[in-house]
């Protein structure tokens, strides 16, 4: 509800009551201690951005490298080291923690009409964990000059002691089971938050279809993880303790690594990519200035997406040699999972054809995304015939392939979400034109970047090669990709630069500068900490253009019902119908998460150089630490 | 004299020179018409949609229901027709066109076997053993047996057969059948570490008659060297560590960790095809392995230059 309505006075005491109850410390204390989902949104924001530079810097070394045939700009180890870090880097530490941690968490109880999200202290202990997991990693190639270099998937045997000799790999490992946990703490969050903090009124047929898309992804990570976790357990144990886990001489198998890897490896696709379906049925139906057509097709294809996504993992090793049965089983089960792409792709057409469609930047990075997203899929249905897969697997046409879905597809829709959302989160506006302006280099950029490479992989040049001959047939190619990637940077240095610029210069924005449909825009930007000064309470799946839904509010709020001014507060609903079900008390800020947190990171990180006492002490400190996080706390004096 | 160093020898999934490489290029072309066919169709759409900005309804007529009828028909019903299609192609008559033949029931068969980083290719009917490059008679259906000794690794020739991954303790086949004369370039496909990038071989494939030229020399023990040079540098490589990890047919060498050099000089390229097999480039790995493919498990001995001019000519001569 925005405050320039004009309020009774206690109307306006309620929320002068509601400011005091909910404020936070000021300052760096308030941020160390905070459970507001925003403030945490805030430092996942941030804190991915630096990964997402690290990355970036880590991709513009390789294509330098690569630009002419037998470069020496990199060492082969270097090479190595930075395409590993580079993959680890933008999925586990940029994609999954800037789409679940940083968007998620500042719009999910927004959309939802919640005040925050189910478990506020949970959130921030997440956000510190994987602040933690990213320090292990890149801390530990800070101090020991060794990083992983193995790629992402890391195959066994490559990946053991014998081949793989120092820390790298242990970064690797204990740093994605850490960051894991960070995960899962979150989608557990999620879920509860998805099911239970709808406003009332919202059904299971009303939530935002972003909402769908986050249920989804955080069901996919709380089942995609734990193989992912075993696997590298698995993993440490032969390292450092010389299981046999994957050592064909002791009856092991190193395919048991990559069955494992893909089982959550390709859920995990999935998890990248819904976050940004769910971003672009958010700024769709604003731009269009109609609801989203075929809604509930739409919702059900985001569940159906990451259900099927569990059944196509093989199809990541249809090289290895496995029986053709299995092959032919995991490729049709890669074409199902076609259907509800397809489904959701002209169900984002046709609401832009039958809508009037302002194309501003939000809608063309949209638009970008919608035609990246259609040239990965392509290209993806084409590894489905299992002969072509064979054929260009493990070359560039893959790497062409992936990062259409990864950077055009997961990341377009996020500097879409950036701009659409920016007033809200600052209160300020975008420059528009220099973010149109910006859109088109950074499109430009990608396809320069990216196109070349199916090309270059169907002429035969493998992934993962530091340099290669000249001769071949692939000079061209990649010195196009090298200008495409600086072009790119480019884009991405003028979105960021128009973000700053505008966080501090732009024009004040309002409320709801774009006349978005769900529950956000009802709001002020940027929210209060209370998020809403009423819980509101609705009857259609964009709350905001029901004018009369929030009249109604309105008087609520001035009659006293819903606000919950008496404490910490946020109503529950009911599973299904979204019926008010209960007020629930929440926490408020505190530092057990961070501490928590804390001894976390240094259990693994003395497990890592081997100093298993002192482990076991900060596993003690970490014990006590949880106790006190659920120690009984005084009551709060009743605010006057 | 080797065989002069073919100029480009192909690597190209789309230039095949067998029926297996040629059937997967058709099944390529065929769904890359169908995939510009529609994405040409989305962004149609899009335009459409930015064409007709300012008016709230289909082109063709209809309302919501009409749209949502446009939804489900292109986005369930178009795809699950041309997916079964694509299936039944690719996944049913393609996938079994380019199988694997039976072990033994080839008339040839060549063991491949990859190492950190190079390939060892044994013939196991005649008792041939080479490296980095492997010879097929023309017309000829020979089964690769693919395994690997160390890490996982790719057998690949896209010019004859699709890929197939070399995984500890696994034994895999491919096809190769060439349909006509030519060299073929193949590469690790399969990360493998430092020097992946630097892990390629040559397919020749010959007229029968020639092929089993070759075959017949390569049988043959290594030849007695005939300069006294030569001569020296056969002591020397026996004397020097050279011997305990290379083989030399004919001599008292016989390690196992490098490749097989009983006919060194008949090879075109050194280093997983790295560099040309001339004499000079030959001293120059010799004394320094580690300058051209960093990391590779070839110490450098410190040869005096007498030792390594007269070793060189030694190997020169094992053609």
């Amino acid at each position: 509800m925005a405050v320039d309505v004009e309020l009774s006075p206690p109307a306006i005491a309620r929320i002068r009551r509601l400011e005091r109850i909910w404020e936070e410390p000021r300052g760096v204390l308030g941020w160390l201690t905070t459970t507001d989902h925003k403030r945490i949104g805030l430092l996942y924001f941030f804190t991915t951005l630096a990964f997402f530079g690290a990355g970036g810097i880590e991709a513009m070394l390789i294509r330098t490298q690569l630009a002419v045939p037998n470069a020496k700009v990199l060492d082969p180890n270097a090479y190595d080291e930075l395409f590993t870090l580079h993959g680890v880097t933008m999925i586990f530490f940029f994609i999954i923690p800037m789409t679940v941690g940083a968007f998620g968490n500042y719009l999910v109880p927004l959309m939802l009409g919640a005040r925050d999200m189910a478990f506020p202290r949970l959130n921030a202990f997440s956000y510190w964990l994987f602040l933690g997991s990213g320090v292990l990693l890149y801390g530990g190639f800070a101090a020991s000059s060794q990083a992983p270099a193995c790629g992402w998937f890391c195959y066994a045997p490559l990946n053991t002691a014998g081949y793989s000799p120092g820390h790298g790999v242990d970064f690797y490992a204990l740093g994605l089971i850490f960051n894991g946990i960070s995960s899962t703490v979150a989608a557990i969050n999620f879920i509860v938050t998805i099911f239970k903090l709808r406003a009332p009124g919202m059904s299971l047929n009303r939530l935002p279809l972003f909402n769908y898309a986050m249920l989804a992804v955080s069901f996919s990570l709380l089942f995609a993880l734990p193989p992912l976790t075993i696997d590298l357990v698995f993993l440490e144990l032969q390292r450092k303790l010389g299981f046999h886990f994957f050592d064909v001489a002791h009856g092991g198998d190193p395919l048991l690594w990559q069955h494992l890897f893909w089982l959550f490896g390709h859920p995990e696709v999935y998890i990248i990519v819904l976050p940004a379906f769910g971003i672009a049925t958010s700024i769709i139906p604003t731009f269009a200035k109609r609801r989203m057509l075929a809604f509930p097709l739409v919702a059900l294809a985001e569940l159906l997406v990451a259900f099927i996504g569990f059944g196509v993992w093989a199809h990541h090793m249809f090289a290895t040699g496995l029986a053709t049965t299995t092959l032919v089983f995991f490729a049709a089960a890669s074409m199902m999972v076609v259907v509800p792409s397809t489904i959701q792709i002209f169900a984002w057409l046709f609401t832009v054809v039958t809508g009037r469609p302002e194309f501003r930047a939000p809608l063309l990075f949209i638009g970008g995304f919608i035609v990246f997203f259609v040239i990965g899929g392509i290209t993806g249905i084409m590894f489905a015939a299992i002969p072509f897969d064979q054929q260009t697997t493990d070359t560039y046409f893959v790497v062409a392939h992936f990062h259409f879905i990864i950077f055009g597809a997961a990341v377009f829709p996020l500097f879409g979400g950036m701009y659409y959302w920016f007033p809200k989160v600052t209160g300020r506006m975008y420059h528009e034109r220099w973010a149109q302006a910006s859109f088109w280099v950074t499109f430009v950029g990608t396809a320069l970047t990216f196109f070349p490479m199916h090309i270059v992989g169907l002429l035969g040049m493998p992934r993962r090669v530091y340099t290669y001959p000249s001769g071949v047939g692939w000079d061209s190619y990649n010195l196009s990709e090298t200008v495409g990637a600086y072009i790119l940077t480019g884009g991405l240095l003028m979105i960021f630069a128009n973000l700053a610029w505008s966080r501090f210069r732009g024009p004040v924005a309002g409320a709801d500068p774009f006349h978005g449909g769900t529950l956000e825009w009802t709001t002020t930007s940027p929210p209060p900490p209370y998020n809403f000064p009423v819980i509101p309470e609705v009857t259609s799946p964009y709350p905001n253009w029901d004018p009369p839904d929030r009249e109604r509010d309105r008087r609520r709020l001035e009659r006293g019902q819903l606000v919950l001014d008496a404490g910490h507060e946020t109503t529950a609903s009911t599973v299904r119908d979204g019926l008010l079900d209960e007020i629930l008390e929440m926490p408020s800020e505190s530092w057990w998460p961070l501490v928590t947190a804390a001894c976390i990171t240094a259990i693994f990180a003395f497990l890592l150089t081997s100093h298993f006492a002192i482990a076991g002490i900060f596993a003690l400190t970490a014990a006590l630490a949880v106790v006190g996080w659920h120690w009984r706390e005084p009551e709060e004096p009743e605010p006057a | 004299m080797p065989p002069a160093l073919h100029l480009s020898p192909g690597q190209s999934s789309v230039h095949p020179a067998s029926h297996a490489s040629q059937e997967i290029s058709h099944l390529w072309w065929m769904m890359m018409i169908a995939g510009w066919i529609g994405f040409a169709l989305v962004v149609f759409l899009l335009t459409l949609g930015w064409w007709r900005r300012n008016r709230a309804n289909l082109p063709f007529g209809g309302g919501d229901r009409a749209a949502t009828a446009w939804i489900v028909g292109l986005g369930v019903g178009v795809p699950i027709v041309l997916l079964s299609a694509l299936f039944v192609w690719a996944d049913v008559f393609v996938i079994n066109s380019t199988a694997a033949p039976r072990e033994g029931s080839t008339r040839l068969t060549v063991d491949v076997i990859g190492h950190d980083w190079w390939w060892e290719a044994r013939y196991p009917a005649s008792g041939v053993v080479t490296a980095n490059e492997i010879h097929i008679p023309v017309g000829t259906r020979v089964a690769a047996v693919v395994t690997t000794g160390d890490v996982i690794h790719s057998f690949w020739v896209p010019e004859l057969n699709r890929k197939i991954d070399m995984i500890p303790g696994r034994r895999s086949e491919i096809l190769l059948d060439a349909e006509h004369a030519g060299v073929f370039r193949g590469q690790c496909a399969e990360f493998c570490g430092l020097q992946h990038a630097h892990m390629s071989f040559l397919v020749y494939a010959d007229p029968p008659d020639r092929f089993r030229a070759w075959l017949k020399a390569q049988q043959r023990p290594s030849a007695a060297p005939a300069s006294a040079l030569a001569r020296r540098g056969k002591d020397v490589f026996l004397s020097a560590s050279c011997a305990d990890c290379h083989t030399i047919r004919g001599t008292s060498a016989d390690g196992e960790v490098g490749p097989d050099l009983t006919h060194l000089a008949s090879r075109s390229t050194l280093a997983a095809n790295t560099i040309p097999n001339t004499p000079s480039e030959l001293s120059d790995w010799i004394r320094d392995p580690q300058h051209v493919k960093p990391g590779n498990r070839m110490p450098a001995l410190g040869l005096s230059p007498d030792a390594l001019k007269a070793v060189v000519a030694y190997l020169d001569s094992l053609r």
